[in-house]
């Protein structure tokens, strides 16, 4: 493949600095607006999907005014097929602290929280140790910024921003309406950023290597580079740190196990994309995003099976708040159910399809929304397989 | 099981007994308890001045936070797509072959829980568990075995 190979990039998961929080320390010296500009310079949008601009983020929440602001970073990771956040974790917290801690002086908040997914409890005890240390150099640094971690207890929906807020105030993990977002009324309807882990591991890079360097890796759409969580049918699964921009077909290349079928980009609420497609598939905010989620299926596999998965999955997470999303789901893996006995005729799946697409326009919130991307997708390509 | 009305005041007098300072309370009596009985979630209202009904409506929404008894030990089992195609079903089998219980059952003597959940985040690994806290990836029949083993004899 010579050329041709994906470009291993390591950045984010990259040895830290000599001295413990230097990064924080010498970015601390800037001004906000100087910190800020670079930020905006480096092209940096959120990695845990959306890929909302960072710098327009904290510059809203920096302007609302407001007696308290929040920093919060969502490590609420439940996305089928995703575990990089859990790895960026486990290996270099203390970039992660670093971008809440930046975050928190150019937004002007005194704390910042980390929500963590319940099935990661496990690692609380080492983030703790290194928090402790956080503390410290803040403290000789001068920065009041306090970090503290709470948990979530098994609500895939609490991954959504105003979910995990009204999660964290002690309530049921149900989205809200928006607007306002999260700048304006956040935790505690108070400004807040909520950046996803990576984000403010990327954050902190830019920092340390300037927008400039940044720039290099990534496409014009989507600069930087990007941590993959990659499973299924593939003979070396894992994490992998790669420039984003690839096309699918390359990414197969290197992943495949020779007899893919089709990869899932983005989890369960993303894109199934078919082999036929690989070639013009871009991967990146300029062609099918994801959150680092690549779920490879070989030939052995039935598209069938996987949807239903899929929609189990959504029936169960959805929060039961809104009617699309909470009657929709049950409808579709119902549907699809019937239309595979030949209980119901193939033109059904016209219906379904349409039912999709409501859910898309009426769902309150990014779950229900977003079931139609891998239903409309798996159906159109692999319609066969949902038929007989 | 621990006195619930002395550990709700040790983890009020710890978390605050602010609404926010629900979760980590549910979550610490679950931690405890194996889960949440319906005194216990009145105690918790009357201690933070909520209603019992806003206790059980946070406290039933969330999977982990279990509103019916649990063993000591609670199984949950990753069925998300990629350890599902990874051999989900086997791993269930051989769990309820040496438990002698079915998925969402609770063994005689308290001990052990089987459940299904969602993705625990171990899809480059599958099949994977949770016990309590603890995850296992790469699961195997044998590797649930030895597991199981040494659990059941803790």
């Amino acid at each position: 493949m010579s050329e041709q190979t994906l470009k291993r990039v390591d950045l984010i998961f990259g040895e830290y600095s000599n001295e413990k929080y230097k990064v924080l320390a010498s970015t601390l010296e800037r001004t906000n607006e100087d910190i800020l500009k670079d930020i905006l310079e480096s092209g940096l949008r959120g990695r845990g999907g959306a890929g909302f601009p960072t710098a327009m983020k904290w510059k809203f929440t920096a302007e609302t005014p407001s007696d308290e602001r929040y920093v919060v970073c969502n490590a609420d990771e439940g996305e089928p097929g995703t575990f990089k956040d859990r790895e960026i974790l486990l290996r270099v917290p203390r970039k992660v602290f670093s971008g809440m801690a930046i975050c928190g002086r150019v937004i002007g908040a005194k704390k910042g929280l980390m929500y963590l997914r319940g099935e990661y409890k496990f690692m609380v005890p080492e983030l703790m140790k290194e928090l402790d240390s956080y503390h410290e150099h803040a403290k000789q640094l001068g920065l009041d910024f306090t970090i503290e971690i709470r948990m979530g207890s098994g609500a895939y929906i609490c991954g959504e921003e105003s979910a995990l807020f009204e999660s964290m105030e002690g309530g049921r993990g149900e989205p809200r309406n928006k607007p306002p977002y999260p700048t304006t009324s956040g935790f505690m309807k108070k400004p807040t950023v909520i950046n996803n882990v990576e984000t403010f591991v990327n954050v902190l890079m830019i920092m340390r290597l300037g927008p400039d360097q940044y720039k290099k890796l990534g496409t014009t759409d989507s600069r930087g580079s990007k941590v993959f969580s990659v499973s299924g049918d593939t003979p070396i699964p894992g994490i992998y740190e790669l420039e984003l921009g690839m096309s699918l077909d390359r990414f197969v290349d290197e992943f495949g196990d020779g007899d893919t079928k089709a990869v899932q980009v983005g989890g369960a609420s993303g894109f199934c994309v078919p082999r036929k497609k690989f070639k013009d598939t871009v991967i990146g905010f300029e062609g099918v995003p994801t959150g680092g989620s690549m779920m490879i299926f070989n030939s052995s596999r039935s598209m069938y099976n996987v949807l239903h998965n899929y929609l189990e999955f959504f029936e169960e997470e959805s929060c039961g708040q809104c009617t699309p999303c909470r009657v929709g789901c049950q409808q579709l893996l119902k549907g699809i159910v019937a239309v595979k006995k030949g209980e119901k005729k193939a033109v059904y799946l016209e219906q379904l399809m349409k039912l999709s697409e409501s859910m898309k326009i009426t769902a309150k919130c990014g779950l229900g929304q977003s079931v139609a991307n891998s239903f409309s997708s798996i159906v159109n390509n692999f319609k066969e397989e949902m038929i007989y | 099981m621990t006195d619930c009305k002395s550990l709700i005041q040790e983890l009020a007098d710890k978390y605050g007994r602010e609404r926010s300072s629900l979760l980590p309370i549910l979550q610490g009596v679950v931690a405890k308890n194996n889960y949440l009985s319906d005194t216990c979630m009145t105690d918790i209202a009357k201690e933070l001045d909520l209603s019992a009904a806003q206790v059980f409506g946070t406290a039933t929404f969330y999977s982990f936070l279990d509103t019916e008894p649990r063993g000591e030990y609670v199984i949950r089992v990753c069925k998300t797509i990629t350890c599902d195609m990874h051999g989900k079903k086997t791993i269930i089998q051989a769990l309820e072959d040496m438990l002698k219980i079915k998925v969402g059952e609770t063994t005689t003597n308290k001990k052990f829980t089987l459940l299904e959940t969602n993705c625990l985040g171990w899809c480059h690994e599958g099949p994977a568990m949770l016990i309590n806290d603890t995850p296992y990836s790469g699961l195997t029949t044998e590797k649930v075995h030895d597991i199981i083993s040494e659990y059941i004899n803790k």
